[in-house]
């Protein structure tokens, strides 16, 4: 193989899996470590070191989470914890994926007064990330009475410069005769867009829903300043609640339920869509 | 040749109105606000407020608190990025090298991507809490003073680890990427000009990645200024004693938690002018890359 | 089927005129071919035809109707594109049907209609194929099928064989013409290449500089082009141009006197003969030329030379009595076959 031909003899191969085996090691055993507390009753979990391997109590710790032990603490099941985050998750990347698709059609395939100034409008929104606008964000939002609404989760961070920009330079690969020759078959906007251009982007939907998925997932600062009720929170706040008010009473074995809840459907969406995905984040960032 | 277009007039308006109007309400009106209440003072009843030009600015750039959170982000923005990129570096050089098994190393290193900062920060904290962390218990054992609750470096080291533990997936891939692009033949041309494993990489593959590495450098600055908002508000809320408060931290604890309106938008204005900048720097070397295919 | 009119059609982008007013009066079937060099606007009047590109003023008609402001969809024409423009995720089928489906022809109709155009076009095994799959000249087939199955009162093509083989290239264009005079359809040919134009051709149109310089049949143009543009790009090798003035006996070329033709006397023209139009005599007779190179083709070789007194000139021989270079020759032009055209002007001489 010339591909492997440098750096291929067997001793830097064995160097190489050495430290990589050691990456994953580090990389893992955060999630490793909170996956097997899980399974451990809290007597166990507060008595350091934890053992390497699954205990015996995961069907116990699990089946007390899911069946109102979460709720005791927070104040709301898991159930309803995953239903909002999983709301907001998928919301928040169709909604971006639906408005920033919609903008990049107009701003490539139409030409109009202010096209350019909506361009650099959508663009420079990649400057002013919530972080540097939290508090008048947060007035707007009790204006708006968006406070604890899935809207108000949800709405704000459905815009997107990036997934405009990434639709655009797509765009405009397409050839020009590829819409001629729509527009000569009777093709109107509506037709082309859903018959030739929706299909043709399909794996960059793809990419960036994985994306956007994770985003809304991970989502930190915005759903803590826009909940106030203990049932509109998303799993990572009432994670971050149920550890703030930590106390010898805390039922770690709980926590640690929770907290797999609450990184397992991202890793599963990463690792089952990591064609698409690792496609998507390399291109949509470059 | 100039782009085909759709001759319509109206319906462009109407598909870019939705991301408009999403921009327009939650960005562009609350970053202006931000904009005017740094040059106001208000009472925190929002009963009265004043112009006062900078003066908002002069009291946060001579703040003790808003230099020590600058120290703090510093310090904790390059070591976050220095480590997450040197681990990936490090990884996906040695990825690169195997003949097979690339992948499943890929699927096993990308998991980080997926977990928020914030439960990032959380397990960390569950390894190295002071009374149950796994990893902890033999700091303690080898006679280490173990407590990030109480001691500020101890809480620093933390909040980095967990920032450049999550990290690493994203630089990973990106690193991947790049050696990627790297012509085989320049490496086997070094080869038989008798360079070896380490002097090829430092002669070689670490200046052809320089765009991968200088790109990636401004991304984990921008992550490590603002997205691990969630791991210092969920490990240890600035402290012990603000040794770990950073900008955006203080930003949300001035306004939210004490209420001063007037600093809080005028560390926004400052915080906004760094993201502008970085943007800009990011998009100039962007454009470049474009030229260069 | 249709007719259709150009009157007057201009073309500017901005004060840039592109199209400088083109007229044609198209018979209903008729073949015509648009030929010119790159940039002299053929392919932009053909768009401003098809609707792609709006005109700027004048008049265009298909079927006797006025289509200036027509949506490409509503003129009921079809276009083959130079680089085919197949949709990538559709297959040979539904690339084909897609026309037909957007103007509401489904089921048994739609699929019967494919069906036959994709057997006249050899096309029927690679129906479910997507266009990556297939070879350049299917993919021109494809591209072909689309157009033909429409059925529309014109078909546009633009440069349609211009990314096939040289091989491909002359098959395809046997086939275009035989489709074309079998299906009766009125046909626009862009191409800048003269033995498409000639020999698909029912007229030609040929432009340079947006301007159409001469609009008629392929002999026509050959045996008396319009302009000197006409007569150096149509013919190959071109014809050859050189100045000369008319004399009582005919013109005199450098400081031979030939009898050919004879315009005014003492009037400065510029003499136009074809390679092919010239014989080689044995030196002495004729117009001297020294051969300073020789293309051998085979059947035929170009001698160039110059003529005494300055003037390059092609000459066509057989291959057989090819002749080297250094060689002192003789040329007779045939008589009657010169072409005499006003140096100010371009255009030709009566």
């Amino acid at each position: 193989m010339a591909e492997g031909m440098v750096g291929a003899s067997r001793s830097g191969q064995w160097v190489a899996h050495f430290l990589l085996v050691i990456g994953v090691i580090v990389v893992a055993f955060p999630i490793y470590y909170v996956t097997i507390a899980s399974t451990h009753p809290i007597q166990t979990i507060l008595r350091p070191p934890l053992p390497l391997l699954p205990g015996d109590a995961g069907l116990a710790n699990y089946a007390e989470a899911i069946g109102g032990g979460v709720g005791r603490i927070g104040g709301v099941g898991v159930g309803r914890l995953l239903w909002n985050t999983t709301l907001v998750a998928v919301s928040v990347a169709v909604g971006k994926i639906v408005i920033s698709i919609a903008s990049a059609y107009a701003i490539v395939f139409f030409r109009f007064p202010l096209r350019m100034v909506f361009f650099w409008l959508i663009f420079i929104t990649l400057m002013l990330p919530v972080e540097v606008r939290i508090l008048p964000t947060y007035k707007v939002m009790v204006d708006l009475r968006l406070i604890d609404t899935y809207a108000g989760l949800i709405l704000p961070l459905i815009a997107s410069a990036t997934a405009t920009l990434l639709f655009r330079q797509f765009f405009m690969t397409i050839p020009n005769e590829l819409l001629e020759a729509a527009r000569v078959d009777g093709a109107g906007p509506w037709r082309f867009f859903r018959d030739i251009l929706l299909p043709l982007s399909a794996t960059n939907i793809a990419a960036l829903f994985v994306i956007t998925f994770i985003y809304g997932w991970t989502q930190y600062l915005w759903p803590l300043l826009v909940t106030n009720s203990n049932s509109m929170n998303t799993i990572i706040i009432a994670l971050r609640k149920m550890i703030s008010f930590a106390d010898a009473d805390t039922p770690w074995n709980l926590v640690m339920v929770t907290c797999v809840f609450a990184i397992l459907p991202p890793i599963l969406v990463v690792v089952l869509m990591q064609r698409w995905f690792v496609k998507g984040l390399v291109e949509t960032e470059k | 040749m100039n782009r085909a277009t759709f001759p319509h007039r109206l319906l462009p308006y109407l598909l870019v109105a939705p991301q408009l109007a999403i921009s327009l309400v939650f960005f562009y009106w609350p970053a202006a606000q931000a904009l005017r209440q740094s040059t106001q003072r208000e009472d925190p009843f929002g009963l009265a407020t004043q112009f006062v030009g900078l003066a908002n600015f002069r009291a946060v750039l001579s703040d003790p608190a808003w230099l020590n959170a600058l120290r703090v982000t510093v310090v904790f923005s390059a070591w976050t990025a220095f480590l997450s990129m040197a681990i990936a570096l490090l990884l996906a050089t040695q990825a690169e090298k195997l003949i097979r098994g690339k992948d499943v190393y890929r699927t096993l290193l990308i998991w980080p991507y997926a977990v928020a900062t914030a439960i990032a920060g959380m397990l960390w904290l569950f390894l190295f809490n002071p009374s149950f962390g796994t990893l902890a218990w033999p700091l303690r054992q080898i006679g280490i003073r173990w407590d990030p609750l109480l001691n500020g470096t101890q809480a620093m080291g933390l909040v980095i680890a967990a920032a450049a533990w999550k990290q690493i997936s994203y630089n990973f891939l990106f690193f991947v990427a790049g050696l990627q692009a790297i012509p085989k033949s320049l490496l086997e041309a070094a080869a038989i000009d008798g360079a070896g494993g380490a002097r090829r990489f430092w002669t070689i593959t670490f200046p052809l990645l320089a765009p991968t590495t200088f790109f990636l450098l401004v991304v984990n600055t921008v992550y490590a200024l603002f997205d691990t908002f969630g791991i210092i508000h969920a490990v240890t809320g600035g402290g012990p004693g603000r040794a770990t408060e950073t900008l955006v931290y203080k930003v949300y604890n001035d306004g939210f938690v004490n209420l001063q309106l007037g600093s809080s938008a005028a560390q926004s204005v400052i915080l906004m002018a760094i993201v502008i900048a970085l943007t800009a720097i990011q998009f100039r070397y962007i454009e470049r890359r474009v030229h260069y295919g | 089927m249709a007719t259709v009119a150009l009157r007057d059609v201009r073309k500017s982008y901005g004060t840039n005129a592109v199209i400088h007013g083109v007229s044609i009066e198209i018979a209903d079937g008729e073949f015509i071919v648009i030929v010119g060099p790159s940039g002299c606007g053929k392919s932009t009047l053909l768009r401003m035809v098809a609707g792609l590109e709006p005109i700027t003023s004048g008049t265009i008609e298909i079927g006797g109707r006025v289509v200036n402001d027509l949506e490409p969809r509503a003129r009921d024409i079809a276009m083959v594109f130079q680089n085919y423009a197949l949709y990538p995720h559709m297959s040979v089928f539904d690339n084909m049907a897609y026309g037909l489906r957007i103007g509401g022809i489904r089921g048994a109709e739609l699929r019967a209609r494919v069906e036959q155009t994709a057997a006249m076009l050899e096309l029927t095994p690679y129906l479910d194929r997507k266009p990556r799959q297939l070879s350049g000249g299917q993919r021109q087939r494809v591209a072909m099928g689309r157009a033909l199955v429409r059925g529309p009162a014109a078909f546009l093509l633009d440069e349609p064989l211009s990314n096939l083989d040289a091989k491909l290239r002359v098959g395809m264009r046997l086939r275009i013409k035989d489709l074309q005079r079998s299906v009766g359809t009125t046909a626009l040919y862009v191409t800048h290449d003269q033995v498409e134009a000639m020999t698909l051709a029912d007229r030609l149109i040929v432009m340079n500089g947006g301007v159409a310089e001469q609009i008629d049949t392929p002999m026509r143009i050959y045996l008396e082009p319009a302009t000197t543009f006409v007569a150096g790009f149509i013919g190959s090798p071109a014809m050859n141009i050189l100045p000369a003035q008319g004399t009582e006996q005919g013109v005199l070329l450098g400081a031979v006197p030939l009898a050919l033709g004879r315009p005014a006397p003492g009037r400065d023209v510029l003499l136009g003969i074809r390679p092919e139009d010239l014989t080689v005599a044995p030196e002495g007779e004729g117009l001297p030329l020294t051969i300073r190179a020789v293309e051998l083709l085979g059947a035929d070789a170009y001698a160039h030379g110059e003529i005494a007194g300055g003037g390059e000139m092609v000459v066509r021989v057989p291959g057989k009595k090819a002749l080297s270079p250094g060689a002192r020759v003789g040329v007779l032009p045939a008589p009657g076959l010169a072409h005499f055209f006003d140096p100010a002007t371009g255009r030709r001489l009566p």
